[in-house]
């Protein structure tokens, strides 16, 4: 019925599984990694990513007739880090014990390639409305992933989730023993990787090609 | 990307701001003007933007680190289970109270920057307790680099000024579940009753590999040997002629008194 | 000196202690002779910006910093993050037009991984790190190239696995990223074993 509405929002919706920016694009893997030690890190990196990915999204947009191609990546990366250092001073002053536990990773931002990915990608050709869509868009994509490897690792390493008993630990007379590996960096990687399993094989277009030998394959990840 | 490019404009001569603004925009972005005035643009607004949130919100990010900082020594007041102590100032050089605080501070050589601080204050805030008139208790905050960070901390000393009551630390940016293990209890439980110098003056106390014995070592934490290292290391240097050493001589020189 | 150096490649590695530079790492990594200019482009690009840095930050940013200048109120270490990010992209841009103006043939097997450097977090890192840990110029000198060449060996050596690997039969699902993945992670592991080492 609501065929336009549906596809004005469609920069919204299709990088949420569709065209995921973490699973299939590699993009943004680096802060994935390490804040999603436990679910509240994980979601406060997750707004912090939508905000700035929306944002510098639009801006970029809005003044994208007129950066000068020599210039657009400095340009873009001045813009996203400021976005970021405002970011990050909020937390500082708002979220005061969560931006200590995030440490570097809030200005890390700055180098997730989603956020210049997009610019890059998408920013630069379409009006700002579009782009505020798919910055959010990808925003989310990269949340749920983010979120949903944050509630594994806390749930399975520490029993708890947001901080709160989830499962009877058997140190206080319950059944469950903590898995310390999940709270290692290596864990991580073994969940997003049963993560991208699990999104390819119910979407099997993604399923990557046996690679033929053709010399600069896959040389640029954009 | 060829369809950003307007076309040339027209050269016109005019004195409105507003119309240069739109001769400005109009040029092709190629034009050695445009590139450089859209750089200083985008460097001003986004310097602009980052200093005024940096500037405005100063006050709430100092006021959390205080509050930080206050709550680190209340909780350890609170499990040692005695009264609250009086911050005082001292000079670091003498050892003895000072009246103000200027504020000032000045480099570490290399040679006596054993806990990697860089710079010293010269006068410091420390935390005396006196009970029935006799000083029972002093809390002496520390600092030092870890592996990766600036350890921040409080010591306490009990009333022979070298037994420790209890250590804390309250900052931090260790390997998340190997140094940070310094925050847990099961290792700051350690701490107390250890001393810090033997009975020639020289600075003992240390963390060693494995299982401390003695009143002169405690346990290492099995991947944090060096974020351990830079406690002992902090250790060294507060209690060391650079640090709280005077104060403390001062205040073992009036208890024998 | 010599133990900063194997500390930075082995111990501290930026890939796979830290995890820093990931969507690069995984996505370049799936031949061994682009993983290799890549590894070379991220040496040297390290090794410039980490002590360019150091001293932006030792004589203009760090409280204090510019007592030389007779303001030694001021504390701009909130600056950091941006003039890194400046120095990089800049490093970046200039190494690219000096390799193409006089070493064409570097210009054209490193050229187009310089753009992918500009936005890799290990670089921005290591800058980070470098400034956290206090270390003065030569010791920034080697910390930049050490961990330059720490990332450098974790993406040759995971370029050669794929490369053999994406000749085994997996299930459809795990080909590429998903066996890069579980890779990377193993790979993690093995290189936490070093943090036992005494040097």
């Amino acid at each position: 019925m609501n065929r336009r509405l549906e596809s004005r929002l469609q920069p919204a919706i299709e990088p949420i599984l569709v065209n995921n920016p973490v699973t299939l694009h590699v993009l943004g893997i680096c802060s994935a990694l390490a804040v999603t030690t436990s679910l509240a890190t994980s979601l406060v990196m997750s707004a912090a990513l939508i905000c700035v990915l929306t944002l510098s999204s639009g801006i970029i947009s809005l003044i994208r007739r007129h950066i000068p191609r020599s210039i657009r990546l400095i340009v873009q990366i001045t813009i996203i880090a400021s976005l970021v250092i405002v970011v990050d001073q909020l937390l500082q002053a708002y979220l005061f014990d969560m931006s200590k536990r995030l440490s570097v990773f809030v200005g890390l931002i700055v180098t997730n390639c989603i956020v210049l990915g997009r610019a890059e990608a998408f920013a630069m050709h379409n009006p700002p409305g579009a782009s505020l869509l798919d910055g959010l868009g990808n925003g989310l994509g990269y949340a749920w992933i983010l979120v949903a490897i944050g509630t594994v690792r806390e749930l399975l390493g520490k029993g708890t989730l947001l901080g709160a008993d989830v499962l009877a630990l058997a140190d206080n007379g319950g059944w469950f023993t903590p898995l310390e590996m999940m709270t290692l960096p290596p864990s991580a990687f073994f969940l997003l990787a049963l993560l991208v399993w699990g999104v390819r094989t119910i979407r099997r277009e993604q399923v990557e090609p046996v690679l033929v030998d053709e010399p600069g394959d896959k040389a640029a990840p954009r | 990307m060829p369809e950003m490019q307007p076309s040339r404009p027209e050269v016109r001569v005019s004195i409105h701001p507003f119309s240069w603004w739109r001769a400005f925009l109009a040029l092709p972005n190629a034009h050695p003007v445009k590139t450089l005035g859209v750089a200083l643009l985008v460097a001003l607004v986004s310097s602009l933007a980052v200093c005024y949130t940096a500037v405005a919100l100063k006050p709430l990010t100092d006021a959390n680190r205080l509050k930080e900082r206050a709550a680190s020594l209340m909780t350890l007041v609170e499990t040692l289970g005695v009264g609250v102590p009086k911050p005082r100032l001292i000079t670091l050089a003498d050892g003895q109270y000072a009246d103000r605080d200027p504020g000032t501070r000045a480099p570490l050589g290399a040679e006596r920057d054993i806990a990697r601080i860089g710079e010293r204050e010269d006068v410091a805030t420390v935390y005396e307790l006196y009970e029935e008139g006799a000083l029972t208790l002093v809390i002496l905050p520390v600092r030092g680099t870890g592996y990766q960070s600036t350890l921040k901390g409080y010591l306490a000393l009990k009333g022979d000024f070298n037994t420790i009551a209890a250590l804390t630390f309250y900052a931090q940016d260790e390997t998340p579940g190997i140094g940070t293990r310094i925050l847990e209890d099961a290792w700051t439980s350690l701490w107390p009753g250890k001393r810090i110098v033997d009975t020639d003056g020289v600075v003992r106390l240390e963390v060693v590999k494995g299982r401390g014995e003695g009143v002169f070592e405690v346990d290492g934490i099995s991947g944090a040997t060096r974020t351990t290292g830079g406690v002992t290391r902090l250790v060294r240097f507060w209690f060391g002629p650079d640090g709280y050493g005077p104060y403390i001589h001062r205040l073992k020189r009036e208890r024998a008194s | 000196m010599t133990e900063l150096l194997l500390h930075s490649i082995f111990t501290d590695n930026l890939a796979l202690a830290y995890f820093l530079g990931m969507c690069t790492f995984l996505a370049v990594s799936r031949r061994l002779e682009v993983a290799f200019g890549l590894g070379l482009a991220m040496i040297v690009v390290e090794t410039i910006t980490v002590p360019i840095c150091n001293l932006i930050y030792r004589w203009l940013l760090r409280d204090g910093a510019l007592a030389w200048a007779g303001r030694s109120d001021l504390d701009l270490s909130f600056l950091m993050l941006i003039a890194t990010i400046g120095v990089i992209a800049a490093t970046v841009q200039i190494l690219e037009m000096v390799l193409d103006r006089f070493f064409p043939g570097l210009y054209r097997s490193l050229g187009i991984y310089l753009p992918l450097i500009a936005v890799n977090c290990a670089i921005l890192g290591a800058s980070l790190f470098m400034v956290e840990r206090r270390y003065d110029l030569a010791e920034s000198v080697v910390y930049g190239f050490g961990s330059g060449l720490g990332w450098a060996l974790a993406i040759w050596a995971l370029a050669a696995m794929r490369e053999r690997i994406d000749e085994s039969r997996v299930p459809e699902g795990l080909r590429g990223l998903g066996l890069a993945f579980v890779l990377t992670g193993l790979m993690s592991m093995g290189f936490a074993v070093f943090g036992g080492l005494k040097f």
